[in-house]
């Protein structure tokens, strides 16, 4: 193929892909673009070129050590949901936008920490970067066929051409807002595509090599079983492999946390939380499918083709040899979309990085507070076009300088050891409290400079000077400093041998300095937040952080310049709005300053929103005892914000209960008056009588036989109006429990027994029969006077409504587990339905009696139920009984 | 002249004997019911010249015998006074207003009653 035919192809997918992010950032509310799938597939700009054509690289040399890469996050993966729902809450709520951010808001917004990261980051990642320019290059040169052309220079070279391209696309689509925290769904809808197109490819190119130039899986086994050292292919090496492959899955464990490009997919670019779920086991699919050909195609090449052709590219030189251009132009598409994918995310998170933790922090700043909103947002999008620029440029220079010395695999692993320095810091501090800002700088330092001097320092030494022996007899000639073999471990690969003394020394420079020395106050409380976030998620902006004082005047003025007057104002009026806060209000709260560092941290990164916070407030050390009484009241807070919730549901029932008790209290005030006025007739009613009696007495003429009688009725009418009176003091008193009950252990046969016999004389002349079985003996604590009276009141009500001459009454005394029921059952009239409700109110009278003038007080029932309540019993009509009346009461035991 | 006749319509069977005995004392016919409809009854057929009506009475009260007293035409003259232990204005507003002739709370002195009955009749 011609070099012009692959470039107009690549010209062509590229402006597909610009397609593609347009369409997305177009429709950003669209399902197409907001789903768990495109989520997944973003989460697979994990498989590089590296993936695409270095693992059948490695599979070829050494046999299935390439599925370490993948081991590591397969087994990292179901871990996600405690700790990736973890990282991705505190990042949200705190505006994080890159692996930076949030290493150095974790350690007190630490601006040295956030550049230190920033810049591990860097070294990390530019030569990865140059690795995938590297497969681009030499890619292009396989398939356009020009063995004998070399490139002169850069501005002859197709590849710096196509890392321009890239570094347009990503500038172009990276920076439309000046908020880095802000997702861009136009990349990753691209991204996500582009792991499609990848997968596909590359399962097309092993599904053509396994069973069309193979016959099958076995075909390829029984013919690679015959080539030379295939059993040191498909084997395991012993123990030294076995330290190898641990150490390259931890690393590779590392990376899918820790790599700014996953850290920018998994956790900035997250839409939901409930993505997480369908991640981890969509994403360990997506690996398998990736890797089941690689080991065939990695064998095909070792039987098909020459020993001299890089081995790496197997998958493009395979159906290559068949003259098969479509299916080779199809692979290098997929590889294309690898390094596209993995280059724009990578410098995307990197450029952030860059601008929000290195360069606005350390020397935009003052400008910043000085310019414009615009003029701002302007400055910050550029800076990042640059750095854009910068990355992709100095990725290019390394591929040129250095990557021919060094394979896909090797620049991979480099790049995972140097990465997997931030580990410590990241990982614990996650858990640990006691880590420090200065423990992760100087844990990180060490293991960079670990890392620089066994994997870097070889590789520029030969550079420099081919014949040097920095590798074979280690550094002044000491053996025990070699680079690869470090303190005289000899049997681990350089990379491994890296990982290990580089992460040692730094996890433990982490833990010491972190034990010995403790944080300021700042560190202590961020620490505590990220540790214990759970605690914090209510927490209002997470407020308990910061003390001192700032006017909200300023902090406006602040935000102003970075986020223009309009946002400025709409956000301080939701945050007012949200916190019930007066806008006249002048002093700032720790909420207002916790509020706006998150604002300007999605545009400048946490270190430079602290920094500017700090010159419009006055912070004031906030100590621990403060931030624990906080974070008490914060407790409640949340479990009053969740009672809120459900408060408000209950106010709704609790309204209508409210218009409901109202008119209940209507009621009563209406009863009550009626009470009273019942009160006042009962005791007039006698009274007259007494009145009208004595007048009428006043008369000489008058009988003696009459007298008598008016004087027989005035001492009735006396006693009726002292027993009333009684009666109302008694009921009242039981009514505010004053009545004090003589309480002791009887037994209620006995004091059943005892009431009737009190009306067994009107019973009698009634004929009325009472019966009772009076054999059992049940012990109660009660007032025997008490239940006496209610005992009484019962059967005289009984009596009084059985005039009948077969007028039965029937005691029962029933016991149970935790009370004693009595019911006193009459065969007589019943009470009517429409009365039952009311007949243990005050004053009530039957109006069915048989007399003509209702006996009695209109109080006896009244009295009964206080009696029985004050004893915690109950009483009551049994509705059902239809023979007559039932009346029961219990008395717990 | 006959005799003056008078229903006294109350249930409490003392304040009924005073009043009784004074009012036979002062020559008039007495009569007497325990309620509403045995008041209604007598009054038909005695048609007394006034009737003592209470109030507060089991099944029909006072307000209710009045009423049906006045919705009969040979019972319009009949003057009636009621007795009772409701002392509140509004009470008696209402028992006047059902066309009562008077309104005397409970406790009454019988001399009143009888000055009141008095004056009512003649």
């Amino acid at each position: 193929m011609s070099n012009y035919a692959l470039i107009s192809i690549i010209v062509v997918y590229l402006i597909f892909l610009f397609g593609v992010a347009f369409f997305a950032e177009k429709n950003q509310k669209s399902k197409w673009v907001n789903n768990p799938y495109v989520y997944v597939l973003s989460l697979a700009v994990y498989c590089t070129a590296w993936t695409y054509y270095g693992s059948v690289g490695i599979a070829s040399q050494s046999g299935i050590s390439f599925l370490t890469i993948y081991l590591g996050p397969v087994i990292a993966l179901p871990l996600w949901i405690v700790l990736m729902r973890k990282i991705i809450r505190i990042s949200k709520q705190q505006k994080i936008s890159s692996i930076a951010d949030f290493i150095s808001l974790r350690y007190g917004n630490n601006r040295l920490l956030g550049a230190l990261v920033t810049i591990t980051c860097l070294l990390g990642v530019i030569p990865y970067i140059a690795l995938q320019l590297k497969a681009v290059s030499e890619t292009f040169e396989i398939i356009t066929d020009k063995d004998g052309y070399i490139s002169t220079g850069v501005f002859d070279d197709s590849t710096f051409y196509i890392s321009l391209l890239i570094a347009v696309f990503v500038a172009f689509f990276g920076t439309r807002s000046s908020d880095a925290s802000e997702r861009k769904k136009g990349i990753v809808a691209s991204v996500a595509l582009e792991s499609v197109i990848k997968l596909v490819f590359f399962l097309v190119v092993g599904i053509y090599v396994t069973f069309y130039l193979f016959d099958g899986t076995s075909d390829i086994y029984r013919q690679a079983s015959q080539t030379t050292n295939f059993k040191s292919l498909s084997a395991f090496g012993g123990v030294e492999d076995g330290f190898n492959w641990l150490f390259t899955i931890a690393l590779s464990f590392f990376a899918i946390f820790l790599l700014p490009r996953q850290f920018h997919v998994a956790v900035v670019e997250n839409e939901r939380e409930n993505h997480l779920k369908k991640a981890i086991w969509l994403f360990p699919l997506y690996l398998l499918l990736f890797n089941v050909f690689v080991i065939f195609i990695a064998w095909a090449g070792n039987i098909r083709l020459p020993a001299s052709v890089n081995n790496d590219y197997y998958s493009l030189l395979l159906p290559l040899q068949e003259g098969n251009l479509l299916l080779s132009s199809m692979v290098f598409i997929g590889g294309f979309s690898a390094v596209i994918s993995m280059i724009v995310v990578s410098t995307l998170a990197l450029s952030t990085m860059v601008s929000n933790n290195v360069v606005i922090p350390y020397g935009f700043i003052k400008k910043m507070v000085e310019g414009n909103p615009e003029a701002n947002a302007k400055r910050i999008k550029n800076m990042r076009r640059i750095a854009i620029f910068i990355l992709i440029i100095s990725a290019y220079f390394f591929y040129i300088e250095f990557s021919t010395q060094l394979s896909l695999y090797s620049i991979g692993l480099i790049s995972f050891v140097v990465i997997s320095q931030l580990a410590p810091s990241f990982f614990f501090g996650l858990f640990w409290r006691r880590g420090t800002a200065k423990a992760a700088k100087i844990g990180i330092c060490i293991g960079l400079s670990v890392v620089i001097y066994t994997l870097i320092s070889p590789v520029i030494a030969n550079a420099i000077n081919p014949y040097n022996t920095l590798v074979s007899e280690g550094l002044f000639g000491m053996g025990w400093l070699r680079p690869a073999q470090l303190f005289g471990l000899d049997y681990l690969t350089p990379e491994s041998n890296a990982f290990l003394w580089s992460l040692s020394f730094n996890l433990l420079g982490f833990v010491i300095i972190s034990i010995s020395s403790k944080g300021n106050y700042r560190e202590r409380n961020y620490a505590e937040m990220f540790v214990n976030h759970e605690n914090y998620e209510n927490l209002q902006e997470g407020a308990f952080i910061w003390k001192g004082e700032a006017y909200v005047a300023d902090i406006k003025e602040l935000l102003s310049r970075f986020l223009g007057d309009k946002r400025t104002n709409r956000a301080l009026d939701i945050f007012n709005r949200k916190y019930g806060i007066s806008e006249k209000e002048e002093k700032a709260d720790a909420r207002l300053i916790n509020f706006s560092e998150k604002l300007l941290t999605g545009t400048l990164g946490s270190a430079s929103a602290k920094l500017l916070l700090s010159s419009v407030s006055k912070e004031k050390p906030i100590s621990l005892v403060e931030v624990l009484s906080i974070l008490e009241d914060t407790k409640e807070t949340k479990a009053s914000n969740r009672l809120l919730l459900e408060k408000s549901e209950e106010l709704a029932t609790m309204a209508e209960q409210l218009r409901f008790a109202n008119e209940e209290l209507r009621s009563q005030d209406k009863q009550k008056d009626e009470f009273l006025d019942t009160v006042a007739h009962e005791l007039k009613t006698p009274i007259t009588s007494i009145k009208a009696a004595s007048e009428v007495l006043d008369d000489d003429d008058m009988p003696s036989e009459l007298r008598n009688q008016f004087l027989e009725n005035i001492g009735r009418d006396t006693d009726r109006l002292a027993t009333l009176i009684h009666n109302i003091l008694d009921l009242e008193k039981l009514s505010g429990n004053r009545a004090e009950l003589m309480i002791s252990e009887q037994n209620i046969t006995k004091t059943i027994a005892k009431a009737i016999a009190g009306v067994a004389q009107i019973a009698q002349k009634r004929g009325v029969t009472v019966e009772f079985d009076a054999s059992k003996k049940v012990k109660v604590l009660y007032d025997e006077d008490r239940i006496i009276q209610v005992l009484t009141n019962l059967l005289s009500n009984a009596l009084k409504f059985t005039e009948r001459k077969d007028g039965i009454i029937h005691i029962e005394l029933e016991e149970q587990d935790k009370h004693v029921e009595i019911a006193v059952t009459d065969n007589g009239k019943g009470i009517p339905k429409t009365e039952q409700k009311y007949i243990f109110d005050k004053f009530y009278q039957s109006k069915y009696q048989n007399t003509k003038k209702p006996q009695g007080s209109g109080f006896g029932l009244a009295i009964c139920k206080k009696i029985i309540e004050s004893h915690s019993g109950a009483i009551w009509a049994d509705k059902n009984y239809k023979e007559g009346a039932r009346l029961v009461f219990t008395l717990p035991k | 002249m006959s005799k003056r006749k008078i229903l006294i319509v109350d249930d409490e069977p003392n304040i009924v004997m005073s009043l009784e005995y004074a009012f036979k004392k002062k020559a008039f016919e007495v009569f007497v019911a325990r309620d509403g409809t045995e008041a209604l009854d007598i009054a038909e057929k005695q048609l007394p010249n006034v009737i003592l009506l209470d109030i507060m009475m089991p099944q029909m009260d006072g307000y209710e015998t009045l009423k049906r007293i006045r919705e009969n035409n040979d019972l319009k003259d009949t003057k009636v006074i009621f007795l009772s232990a409701k002392n509140k204005v509004t009470d008696m507003e209402k028992g006047l207003q059902l066309g009562a002739d008077s309104y005397m709370t409970k406790p009454f002195s019988i001399k009143k009653v009888i000055a009141d009955v008095e004056q009512l009749i003649t």
